[in-house]
């Protein structure tokens, strides 16, 4: 048990763990319990893996030592303690998933009372498109953040249905078309994070994946003024053109966004992206997506 | 004419499809060529394809699921291979084979390997051990085996006709429906799917029917041996989960086909439903894989310990627990979806609630060693592999089960490796165990003891290799189906966990090299005790292997019989009868009406996926007028006269 405990913060820094390795309050929060599940859990793992491995060897047909003990099939006590042993466990443990949910409820808005940064994430083939509604500024498979500003993540799909993950932050939630989700999520400290598409959807699911930089406030303030001032403008043609079957190059950003992009994806007033396009002569039988 | 079927059907562009289906139909074809020279067409078709025997049928699926398994297999060496090819690279797969590959990995594993696998041991063994002559409807049960057949079939034929699906081993929409999945793909799954999950249906019908029904005289339920338990419970969640299976399935079909919304984006369609429905169904069927093994660890480990199973009514409890929770824990598959706390948290502990009677089985198959004299032969092997295994697996399930953890852990590798632990530590390995404990009674010789024990250790030891890098990756933050990346920390653990599965080939390759030993040497692995494990339960008490009316005299079973009495007292029965005892036997005659059912149902299938609409009619008529013909029949038995029975048990027992 001990040894246990001494063990994980030594594998913690000795590797690159992404999710073991979290950078803000809630990925923090969700390992401090998947740990700690993990070690309740242990309690009772080990020893029945140990018993295992001594119970066949010692009681090894060759071993003259061991008592033969054929009407031993059933005893009273020994049924109470192995319904009674998991039972507890899984009262304990079923205490910290209810604590756990609830506290950690991706809806739930964060403990403080810091006014949170409402980004708007809506994935499509396959790619990331990040609205910041407040600075009227999006970017495309990259997303910045300020660090120690709480972030409320309002997520849709343009087509099919994928997830919203970054590790190093925490919690992951779906995003589906005509839907929305809620996440809230903060980075503690200013770097650069992997994210990605955590459920698969399709041909060029493999590069769905963006780098999140967690910059503090008054970078951030001048990254939104900066882009505010470059970049083209957003609207649902441009969307169309964005929502296409297809992998970007490089990261993008937009200087201005409809007001209103968001709410026309999500309600489908926009409709959703089209599917494969370009294939073999007969794309009913094998399209083919990638060239 | 031909639908959508042109011979740009066939990928003359993409060499290792192309390549391998053509192995494929070579070997198939040299096979066939060498069963038509030596004549041995006509045993077959009377022996086996007509069979409606159990014990022949359950070793057919066995066949069919081992056949399956390299198939598999295979797709998974791909797989590793490509993984730990594709860093900052493309690897050697394309992404729209890639998507195939592990689609196809993960409907054939759990639909034509874990499933016809239990099913088959469960057909062998579940009337022997009941005591009695056959299922409940032995002609379906024939019916069933074939439809599954079918259904194998038919993913076998997309790698070389069409495609199959790009969109994972359950086809969720929106990226399933027809706007982007156009191609065959889905369809080639969808109708295998619904073939094969007919033939499933009706061995759940059967099987609770047999155990509810059937039993040697004095066989009441609390002395049916643990495996028939497990079996029923099996059945039951047979019978409950599969309709919804096909349901769901169905309305995919009328989506794609007819232009339904039920799960597309538009007009009101909900994806959310399809998670709901699969799982619904999902869930059960783990359960459906897993307590057959867990019958057949109870089964192993009383034998080779020499004692009786430890807690047995504790052990019936707590099979019919996982039964009954099996279906109040599907919602831990989509906890990411966003649904509220109190949802979350509710399934999160009905999840871990079934860890309790799964902790209380794997607590008495302790106990059951304790005091024993335990023999290391090749099925105890793998049920302590098991043991140590499968608590790991359980361990990262509950882990999966708290919504917080689950919320960093879902969908990641971590996740593929926790479903391998169990599946393969726990189904797999039971099959295995199965597999190994029962094939002398099969066929009256046993496999070869050594090789046996060394692909045990090349399957636990490369299991190790291949999936415990993967609970890392997880921990890392890689998500399931990749067909390449950029993160260098990955790499490493990525070519470890190929160099697992190199290990687990070993494995497979011995236990082909065992079986083609053991049949090379078989007169001197001959079983003729019939027993040759000293086991206690009925099946070890006739003949190896058993005729086909199993019994000649049916067992009784005294109130006071335990553990090896049972089947010793059967014994005593079957020496001591005096040749007038003998009475004709009535058996259920040969049938083809499995055979020519699934062959109509093949081409019914082929056709709807090809839009070929007038084999699809052509098909399905063929395939009901086959069940007419067999329901006007006027012979239904045939008598096996006393003096024959007499003749097959003495003949035996000399």
């Amino acid at each position: 048990m001990r040894l246990a405990a001494l063990a994980v913060p030594l594998l913690l820094t000795a590797c690159h763990w992404a999710v073991l390795d979290p950078k803000g309050f809630v990925g923090v929060s969700d390992v401090t319990i998947l740990i700690d599940s993990v070690i309740i859990m242990l309690a009772i793992v080990v020893p029945t893996i140990v018993a295992t491995v001594f119970f066949a060897w010692w009681f090894r047909a060759s071993n003259t030592r061991a008592v033969y003990r054929p009407g031993f099939f059933y005893s009273g006590r020994i049924e109470m303690v192995v319904w009674g042993i998991p039972l507890l466990v899984i009262m304990l443990l079923g205490g910290v998933a209810w604590i756990g949910s609830h506290q950690l409820d991706p809806a739930a808005p964060l403990p403080g009372n810091k006014t949170p940064l409402e980004i708007q994430g809506v994935s499509l083939d396959w790619k990331w498109l990040f609205i910041y509604p407040d600075q009227h500024v999006a970017t495309v498979n990259q997303l910045m953040l300020p660090a120690g500003v709480p972030i409320h993540f309002s997520l849709s799909s343009g087509s099919v249905m994928t997830a919203f993950f970054v590790p190093q932050l925490g919690s992951m939630i779906y995003t589906m078309n005509g839907m929305v989700t809620r996440l809230n999520l903060i980075a503690d400290e200013p770097g650069t994070f992997y994210g990605e598409a955590s459920h698969f959807s399709g041909d060029g699911f493999s590069d769905m994946h963006f780098d999140v930089h967690a910059m503090p406030p008054d970078q951030f303030a001048a990254w939104v003024k900066s882009t505010q001032s470059a970049g083209k403008t957003l609207d649902a043609a441009n969307y169309g053109a964005l929502a296409k079957q297809g992998v970007l190059p490089a990261p993008m950003t937009y200087g201005a966004v409809e007001p209103t992009l968001f709410q026309q994806i999500a309600t489908q007033k926009l409709p959703p992206g089209p599917g494969p396009e370009t294939g073999r002569p007969d794309a009913t039988v094998s399209p083919r997506t990638s060239q | 004419m031909f639908g959508k079927l042109t011979w740009q059907a066939i990928p003359f562009d993409q060499p290792i499809p192309l390549c391998a289906g053509g192995l494929v139909i070579v070997i198939i074809l040299a096979v066939l060529a060498y069963i038509a020279l030596k004549g041995w067409l006509p045993y077959l078709w009377r022996e086996w394809i007509t069979s409606v025997d159990h014990k022949r049928i359950g070793i057919m699926y066995t066949l069919l699921a081992m056949v399956m398994l390299l198939r598999g297999f295979v797709d998974a060496l791909m797989m590793r291979s490509q993984q730990a090819l594709a860093f900052r690279s493309d690897g050697y797969l394309p992404p729209e084979h890639y998507d195939q590959i592990f689609s196809a990995h993960g409907t054939l594993m759990i639909f034509f390997v874990a499933m016809p696998f239990v099913i088959g041991l469960m057909n062998f063994v579940m009337p022997l051990q009941l005591g009695i002559r056959d299922v409940a409807f032995p002609t379906l049960n024939s019916v069933s085996f074939w439809l599954t057949a079918t259904g194998a079939l038919l993913i076998n034929v997309s790698l070389v006709v069409g495609e199959f699906a790009r969109t994972g081993w359950l086809p969720f929409p929106p990226l399933s429906e027809i706007r982007y999945s156009p191609g065959v793909g889905v369809d080639y799954y969808l109708w295998s799917l619904q073939i094969s999950g007919v033939g499933t249906l009706l061995t759940g019908v059967n099987f609770v029917t047999t155990i509810l029904k059937l039993h040697a005289p004095g066989m009441t339920y609390m002395r049916m041996p643990m495996f028939c338990w497990t079996s029923l419970a099996s059945s039951l969640l047979i019978v409950a989960a599969f309709p919804v299976l096909t349901a769901t399935l169905a309305m995919l079909l009328l989506d794609r086909y007819l232009g339904f919304h039920f799960f597309t984006n538009e007009a009101g369609g909900n994806i959310m439903m399809f998670m709901n429905l699969i799982w619904v169904w999902g869930h059960p069927e783990v359960y459906i894989l897993i307590l057959p093994a867990f019958g057949i660890y109870s089964e192993v480990v009383s034998t080779f310990s020499s004692k009786p199973l430890f807690g047995y009514r504790s052990m019936v409890m707590a099979t019919l627990v996982i039964c009954i929770l099996a279906f109040s824990v599907w919602l831990h598959h989509f906890f990411t979806m966003g649904a509220g706390a109190d949802v979350n948290a509710i399934f999160g502990i009905a999840s871990m609630v079934i860890a309790v009677p799964t902790g209380v089985k794997v607590f008495n198959w302790l106990f059951t060693m304790y005091g024993g004299r335990v023999v290391f032969s090749t099925p105890m092997m793998f049920s302590l592999g098991f043991m140590v295994t499968f608590v790991i697996g359980g361990m990262t399930g509950v882990l999966l089960a708290v919504p917080p953890a689950d919320f960093v852990l879902h969908n990641s590798v971590f996740l593929v490796a926790h479903f391998h632990n169990v599946i393969i530590g726990g189904v797999l390995f039971g099959a295995f165990a199965g597999y190994y404990y029962w094939f002398p009674k099969a066929f009256g010789f046993r496999l070869h003891e050594n090789l046996g024990k060394a692909a045990f250790w090349c399957w636990i030891i490369g299991f190790y290799v291949a999936f415990m890098p993967l609970y890392v990756l997880g921990l890392m933050g890689m998500t399931r189906r990749m067909q390449h990346y950029d993160v260098a920390e990955w790499h490493p653990w990525l070519l470890i966990a190929g160099l697992g599965a190199l290990i687990i080939l070993t494995g497979i390759v011995l236990q082909v090299v065992q079986l083609i030993v053991s049949i090379r040497h078989r007169a001197e692995l001959r079983d003729l005790t019939g027993d040759p494990w000293n086991g206690s339960t009925l099946e070890w008490a006739t003949t190896s292997p058993p005729p086909a009316f199993n019994f000649a005299v049916l067992p009784r079973i005294r109130p006071n019989d335990m553990f090896r009495e049972v089947k010793e007292h059967a014994r005593q029965q079957a020496s001591l009868v005096d040749p007038a005892a003998y009475t004709d036997i009535e058996m259920p005659r040969n049938s083809a009406t499995g055979f020519v059912c699934a062959f109509f149902a093949t081409f019914m299938g082929f056709a709807l996926i090809w839009h070929i609409w007038w084999l699809a009619i052509a098909g399905a008529v063929g395939a009901y007028i086959t069940f007419v013909v067999f329901a006007w029949r006027d012979r239904t038995e045939e008598v096996i006269p006393a003096i024959e029975v007499a003749r097959i048990s003495r003949g035996a027992a000399a």
